[in-house]
């Protein structure tokens, strides 16, 4: 009865294969460079770790089997509980698999750091020396996706495009929750958080509408939260990028604010001209007007801090900025930064 | 997101007719039956005059048996709840994916995955391995009960007061939607005003403290209770992978508890430690969660794991092969839990180098826990194996474990995680791995000191019956999230575009959970059918299994004392050792016994602890500070109760065991 209501199980699995053939497993056939090197990795890792798992489920069951009460043929050796050549081999075949695998991983995560430029166009074309990445920034907003194209000076909405066989190196930020910008057939995700930026390079090595998506819970309208990639012909993309820019929306400070108010189900929408700061002024959280950049607050951070009087925002600012006078700023000649000094000087002699 | 201004009344703080459901016909429903099956047993319990019993024999008792039979109640209880969720996330998502709306929208999807998730880990898997720990580990290791009785007491109702907690907030108010370890900013108080969160923290908060002190008091009892001659190296596994899992409680719950609280101050004093602004960084939190949430996973495992040990001993006829190994495969596991945690969030962009070594001690730790494997099964080789109910919930874990552990190493490899991170594939494997060792190491230990507990064995034909159906439902359930995870689906979505692939596998995936929902369904039978049945299934001799460990050495049930004589243990395998050298049971020469009276300060406390916690959630200052007050004031009050304790006198032991050696001596 144990065996063949096993049977069953591994049988009622046909059915489900079946099925698959109609599925668009998209991390098994991807359309981009990285995300296949990372489909390879995921085969490799599973092989390397079948490897040991496939003779454990068979011994199991064989086992099993074989030493059930009914079986009065199976040598029944109840002092049996020790065996230094068995353990070698548990504790050393396992550690070989994972020596193995942890050279893969080291490799790989370095090579894959979504950090990492693009050294090829895919598995046969190396990148030549001289190509510059196509730049993309990306926001994340309640409940859309935001994407400037500071090259070519525009931005859209819930729509992203790319020349097929060309680097795009993704800058990602976003504004209210943790978000995770990810394009499965393109590359990995990284997450997308306010006043960080992170950095994803890919590629698109065929044309096609693919799709893309926050992978981090963010709120009520994430799961709305969709857009649509397109790989298309270097001909393809300049076409779209000239319709995009034949509108008349413009994306400035006071457009974005309004943007980034919470929606859902947002429909796509071009910004013929997007404004060239905006995308720094959204990593340091100084979008509105009346908000210090946190790149001034860090500055003003590591000359020692404001002190109290740093509480005042106009006070702050004039403590940070430059002057011929400062040229390191007046934080720098401020009384804590006297006590900085000190401190170094103690700690030297 | 626009900031709503509340109104908060002195009494009443932000709680208003408002926060009752009353526009949400499901809840309300719910509510009814909930309220009615309340009347109905709250009436059969008056009408039997149960009240006093329960009061005096259950909920006040110090017991570690009684205890531990508590948590067990009440985890299965909770699983009802934490499965009702996943029947309705099954159900929306089968439709959701034919591009319908479904009928959960976000605002309760969200509430539902949240709830779903914070209730098995916290308030299923914990409370059973609490439950199991509490029960068997003093039986085990010869002592009459755990190093701190009351506490023990205490940290059961401290849990019972997180469940009260997340259970009113069906009713008044709502849940977290931030998903079970609520990530800041999006729990923070712009994105979360609501009480959600805060029912969600408090509830964590009382229940994180029962617990720690629930991890000192069997930390203590292990190390200073074992009986004389019960050297670490002789005590059994179960009661091993029990001291590893308590070390690793005191060791990471005070980190969920500071995390917690800080998130608290934020949201309630206006701090920035998680914020994005003025200093926070939310990506703090995701770490120190996460310093705690792994080690927290191999709290559930490791029991798991003893409990594996004992019954794969035990039903093999058969020494557990590689003792020492398994005793360090353990220790192992428990120290590299803690250089693990950043795997959860490879995706954040720590850079190379520093994913590159959390994934290979993520690696590193599946190679003590695949010795294990191998132990258990060169266990079974050459022995003599009955598959009773126990030992077919160990051929499903040692299945299914080990598929879920290869998908999880898999996911170590920081560039494969980064196409797999929160997708169904991240959902599958966890899932994997939790019900395939923690659920049915769970079960299997329940069916196995079921007998000892209650004085009868399980109905075996419902035991197989549940086996089957969780077992063979699992596959249906999760295979397929399996796939949509590679197909790129992220978890936590209440809608979808159209896609018949889509539907086809959730529509599997549900098919499984209905199978599911009979295997829990056969398990609850399995114990009703079983307690009709008791005079047939009865346990005479208290050692229905032909054990191994010094629990079988009781009656079944144990009296109050556990052991007359404290025993004096020579061997592994106390048990078996004394039974294959021909061990008598003193018959004379009782002596009176030493025990802690019952108290009713632990649910006191508890309840005055859980009013503060509402308090703090709606607002209400008077009762939170009033709660916490009165709470300090109890607890001083307890301090000053002298009178707790007393002696079984010696003719009582006698009778005991007198009547003991009758029910032996009529089996031989």
């Amino acid at each position: 009865m144990l065996i063949s209501s096993r049977i069953l199980t591994r049988l009622s699995i046909l059915p489900l294969l079946a099925m698959l053939g109609g599925c668009d497993i998209v991390l098994l056939n991807p359309a981009g460079d990285i995300a296949l090197q990372q489909r390879n990795l995921i085969y490799t890792a599973v092989g390397l770790m079948l490897l040991i798992v496939v003779p454990v489920l068979i011994m199991t069951l064989v086992i099993a089997w074989k030493y059930r009460e009914g079986n009065s043929k199976a040598e029944y050796d109840p002092d049996f509980h020790h065996s230094t050549k068995i353990e070698i081999v548990v504790w050393g075949a396992p550690i070989a698999i994972i020596l193995a695998l942890g050279a893969v991983t080291w490799i790989a995560t370095h090579k894959l750091d979504p950090k990492q430029p693009l050294t090829r166009i895919d598995a046969s074309t190396p990148l030549p020396a001289d190509v510059k990445p196509l730049e993309i920034e990306v926001v994340a907003l309640d409940w859309k996706w935001l994407f400037l194209y500071p090259q070519q000076g525009f931005a859209t909405v819930n729509e992203v495009a790319a020349p097929v066989n060309v680097p795009i190196r993704f800058k990602i930020t976003g504004t209210t929750a943790m978000n995770s910008f990810f394009v499965p057939a393109l590359a990995g995700q990284i997450y997308a958080m306010p006043g960080m930026q992170s950095e994803l390079n890919a590629i698109v090595n065929r044309e096609g509408v693919f799709k893309g998506m926050s992978a981090n819970v963010s709120g009520a309208g994430f799961s709305h939260m969709n857009f649509k990639f397109h790989g298309l012909s270097q001909q393809g993309f300049e076409e779209w990028v000239a319709k995009a820019k034949a509108g008349t929306d413009t994306l400035d400070r006071t457009k974005f604010l309004e943007l980034a108010k919470p929606t859902e189900k947002e429909p796509v929408r071009t910004f013929a001209s997007a404004d060239p700061a905006l995308f720094d002024a959204v990593v340091n959280r100084c979008v509105e007007e009346d908000k210090i950049c946190m790149r001034d607050i860090m500055h003003i951070d590591m000359l020692g801090g404001g002190g109290k009087a740093g509480i005042n925002k106009e006070q702050a600012l004039r403590m940070g900025l430059c002057t011929p006078n400062a040229p390191y700023g007046s934080a720098f000649y401020s009384p804590i930064r006297e006590d900085v000094t000190k401190n170094e000087e103690k700690q030297a002699g | 997101m626009s900031s709503i201004p509340e109104t908060t009344t002195f009494l009443f703080g932000r709680l208003s007719l408002d926060s009752l459901p009353l526009h949400e016909p499901v809840v309300v429903a719910t509510f009814c039956g909930v309220a009615l099956g309340g009347i109905v047993l709250v009436a059969a319990l008056t009408y039997f005059r149960l009240w006093g019993y329960l009061w005096n024999e259950w909920f006040t008792s110090i017991d570690h048996k009684k205890i531990g039979i508590m948590y067990v109640i009440l985890a299965i209880i909770m699983l009802f709840r934490g499965f009702a969720d996943a029947v309705m996330m099954r159900i929306q998502q089968v439709w959701a994916s034919t591009g319908a709306e479904g009928y959960l929208n976000s605002h309760h999807y969200d509430q539902v995955y949240t709830a779903h998730g914070v209730i098995m880990i916290f308030f299923v898997a914990m409370p059973l391995v609490t439950g199991l720990m509490n029960f068997v580990v003093p039986l085990q290791i010869g002592a009459r009960d755990v190093a701190f009785p009351f506490l023990n007491n205490f940290s059961f109702w401290m849990t019972a007061g997180g469940v009260v907690l997340t259970m009113i907030s069906l009713f008044v108010g709502e849940f977290a939607r931030t998903g079970w370890l609520a990530y800041p900013p999006l729990s923070g108080i712009e994105y979360s005003p609501g009480v959600g969160v805060d029912y969600y923290i408090w509830g964590l908060q009382i229940a994180g403290v029962g617990t720690l002190l629930s991890g000192v008091n069997l930390l203590v009892t292990i190390v200073k209770m074992r009986a004389p001659g019960m050297t670490l190296m002789k005590m059994p596994v179960f009661t091993w992978t029990a001291l590893c899992t308590n070390i690793l409680i005191v060791a990471v719950f005070p980190v969920l508890t500071a995390t917690l609280a800080l998130l608290a101050l934020d949201r309630y004093a206006g701090t920035n430690f998680f914020t994005s602004d003025l200093g926070g960084n939310p990506m703090m939190y995701v770490n120190l969660i996460w310093i705690w949430g792994h080690p927290e996973v191999y709290i559930l495992i490791l029991p798991a794991f003893g409990v594996f040990s004992e019954i794969v001993a035990t039903f093999s006829r058969k020494r557990l092969f590689g003792y020492v190994t398994m005793v360090w495969a353990t220790a192992v596991i428990t120290l590299l839990s803690y250089v693990v945690w950043l795997h959860h969030f490879f995706t954040m962009g720590s850079g190379a180098s520093v994913n590159t070594f959390f994934g290979i001690t993520t690696m590193i730790i599946s190679v003590p826990t695949g010795v294990k494997i191998f132990n258990w099964l060169f266990t079974m080789y050459k022995g003599r194996i009955k598959f009773d109910v126990p030992m077919l919930w160990t051929m499903g874990f040692l299945i299914t474990f080990t598929i879920g552990g290869m998908t999880g190493v898999l996911m170590a490899v920081p560039p494969a995680d980064f196409v797999l991170h929160n997708s169904l594939f991240l959902i599958a494997h966890f899932h994997n791995v939790i019900i395939g060792g923690v659920v049915f190491g769970m079960l299997a230990g329940i069916v196995y000191w079921y007998p000892k507990a209650f004085g009868y064995r399980l109905d075996p034909f419902w035991g197989k019956m549940s086996f089957w159906f969780w077992f063979i439902g699992f596959y249906f359930a999760f295979m397929p999230l399996y796939v949509l995870g590679l197909m790129g689906v992220t978890r936590r979505l209440s809608q979808f575009e159209a896609d018949t692939s889509l539907t086809v596998l959730f529509g599997v995936a549900a098919f499984g959970v209905v199978l599911i929902a009979i295997g829990i369904g056969c398990f609850v039978l399995q114990l009703i059918v079983s307690y009709i049945k008791r005079d047939q299934l009865r346990d005479e001799t208290g050692d229905p299994w032909n054990g191994r460990t010094l629990e079988w050495s009781t009656s079944s049930p144990p009296p109050a004392y556990n052991f007359a004589f404290t025993p004096v243990v020579h061997d592994l395998d106390a048990w078996w050792d004394m039974k294959t050298r021909g061990y008598k049971r003193p018959l004379a020469g009782f002596r009176p016994i030493h025990m802690p009276k019952n108290t009713g300060a632990g649910i006191i406390l508890a309840g005055l602890s859980t009013a503060c916690g509402f308090g703090l959630i709606w607002h209400m200052w008077w009762l939170a500070i009033g709660g916490l007050a009165a709470t300090i004031v109890a607890a001083i009050v307890h301090t000053f109760n002298y009178n707790r304790d007393y002696y079984i006198p010696a003719e009582t032991v006698a009778s005991t065991e007198e009547a003991r050696t009758e029910a032996l001596a009529k089996q031989a």
